[in-house]
């Protein structure tokens, strides 16, 4: 924002759609080194904060007729357990804290960042990338530990043809490793395309005779991005519940 | 302002050498610090929901489900108690009603005696009064023929002397005897 109102172009026209998502110490100096309080620790506590606000002191009444914010957290809870129990089954019960601890981040973080001025945690690839990494190893350790050498059923299309049954191995040997990747590009990208269009607009609100028009389209994409927001958390989590049902239940 | 300034001015050459190597999600200098605090924050979402908020809100599902169904035995309770209790009443009733009807009948038996009697009295009086009227209304009857019978003997006997007839009283009696049974 600040390299805006510095930047060597025409007054009117400043597009710097990217500069919102770099990395910046908080407290002055130019390095990031491992422990450096950055933007990115804020916007992460701020995370923290906003789920424990809703979770904790939302909830600190214990009513039986809910408050309203104990609603939202009820609703919340409701929805991702039934989620876990309807698409990997009861013995998925176990854990659904790591899941629903996920959703939660990814939802806060997502709508955290469509506040003005904030940073998106989300839209990096290193938060998503550790992310859906973690799932895929989570999830590739408990299929072994669950079935042991039966996960690899997983590969084994044993519906299909026997010649064909080598091919589709190793098909579905490349999706599976290729999970995380899509995992965390599809929300990371999501994420980083929708601030960067967002923008984008933001810079041709600058030309006075476009200027409605780019406010429109600002309050538009910012309804959708709303929407997205939600979905990809929903996403990234029922995927999370389905490869998890992988590993609990291989047999295709 | 000025520090910040010359921060920003330093910040947008530094922007300018990043912009080179492409989006600042590729700048992996910054993915190790980026990756520690997302594993504190993720630890400490983790700590603050499984350890406080979950147990506390699946208890508070649990005490609500189970004050839901509390409330809804009660309530199939004190609706059998209602059933019963109409039952009740009905029974009252019908029993109240049976007996209301007896005594009804019974007093309506008691005036209809009463009154029986009454009229059996009054038909009595009224017999005597008429028998009695009927022997009085008799006896001035008679005694109207007796006088007729003696007028007319009477004035017969005057007439016929008057006309210079002489005639007995037994003659003239019986002669108007005869005409006055005719």
């Amino acid at each position: 924002m600040a390299t805006e109102a510095h930047g060597e172009e025409a007054p009117g026209l400043v597009f710097h759609p990217l500069d919102q998502f770099i990395v910046k110490p908080l407290f002055g100096g130019e390095h990031v080194g491992l422990f450096t309080i950055t933007n990115v620790t804020l916007w992460l506590a701020l995370a923290v904060a906003a789920i424990a606000a809703l979770f904790v002191l939302g909830t600190r009444g214990r009513a039986i007729v809910p408050s309203r914010t104990q609603s939202i957290a009820e609703v919340l809870y409701g929805f991702t357990y039934k989620m876990v129990e309807d698409v990997a089954g009861k013995d998925a019960i176990k854990f659904f804290p790591y899941i629903f601890t996920l959703f939660m981040f990814i939802l806060a973080s997502n709508f955290l960042g469509l506040l003005p001025m904030s940073f998106a945690t989300t839209s990096h690839f290193a938060v998503t990338g550790v992310l859906a990494l973690a799932v895929f190893f989570t999830v590739t350790i408990i299929g072994f530990v669950k079935n042991g050498a039966g996960f690899l059923s997983l590969f084994w299309v044993s519906s299909a043809p026997m010649a064909l049954r080598p091919i589709l191995a190793i098909i579905e040997l490349i999706s599976y490793f290729v999970r995380p990747v899509s995992h965390s590009i599809r929300l990371g990208g999501n994420i980083m395309a929708g601030h960067a269009v967002i923008k984008v607009f933001a810079g041709f609100a600058g030309l006075a005779a476009i200027s409605p028009i780019a406010v429109l389209s600002i309050t538009a994409i910012y309804g959708l991005e709303v929407l997205v927001a939600g979905v990809q958390a929903y996403v990234f989590t029922i995927l999370t519940v389905v490869y998890l049902k992988d590993a609990l239940h291989p047999a295709h | 302002m000025a520090t910040e300034t010359t921060e920003a001015a330093t910040d947008a050459a530094h922007g300018a050498a990043e912009t080179s190597a492409g989006m600042p999600q590729l700048e992996f200098g910054t993915f190790p610090n980026q990756i520690f605090w997302l594993v504190v924050a993720l630890v400490v979402i983790f700590f603050v929901l499984s350890r406080v908020a979950l147990p506390r809100i699946a208890g508070v599902l649990a005490e609500r489900q189970g004050t839901i169904t509390n409330d809804l035995s009660a309530a199939e309770e004190l609706k059998e108690k209602a059933v019963e209790a109409e039952e009740a009443y009905n029974v009252a009733l019908a029993e109240a009603r049976m007996e209301a009807g007896k005594i009804a009948a019974e007093a309506k038996a008691e005036i209809q005696a009463e009154l029986d009697a009454a009229a059996a009295r009054a038909d009595a009086e009224i017999a005597a009064k008429t028998a009695e009227s009927e022997a009085a209304i008799a006896e001035i009857r008679a005694g109207a023929v007796e006088a007729v019978k003696a007028v007319a003997k009477d004035t017969t006997g005057e007439i016929l002397s008057s006309m210079g007839v002489k005639a007995d009283a037994r003659s003239i009696t019986s002669a108007i005897n005869a005409r006055l049974k005719g």
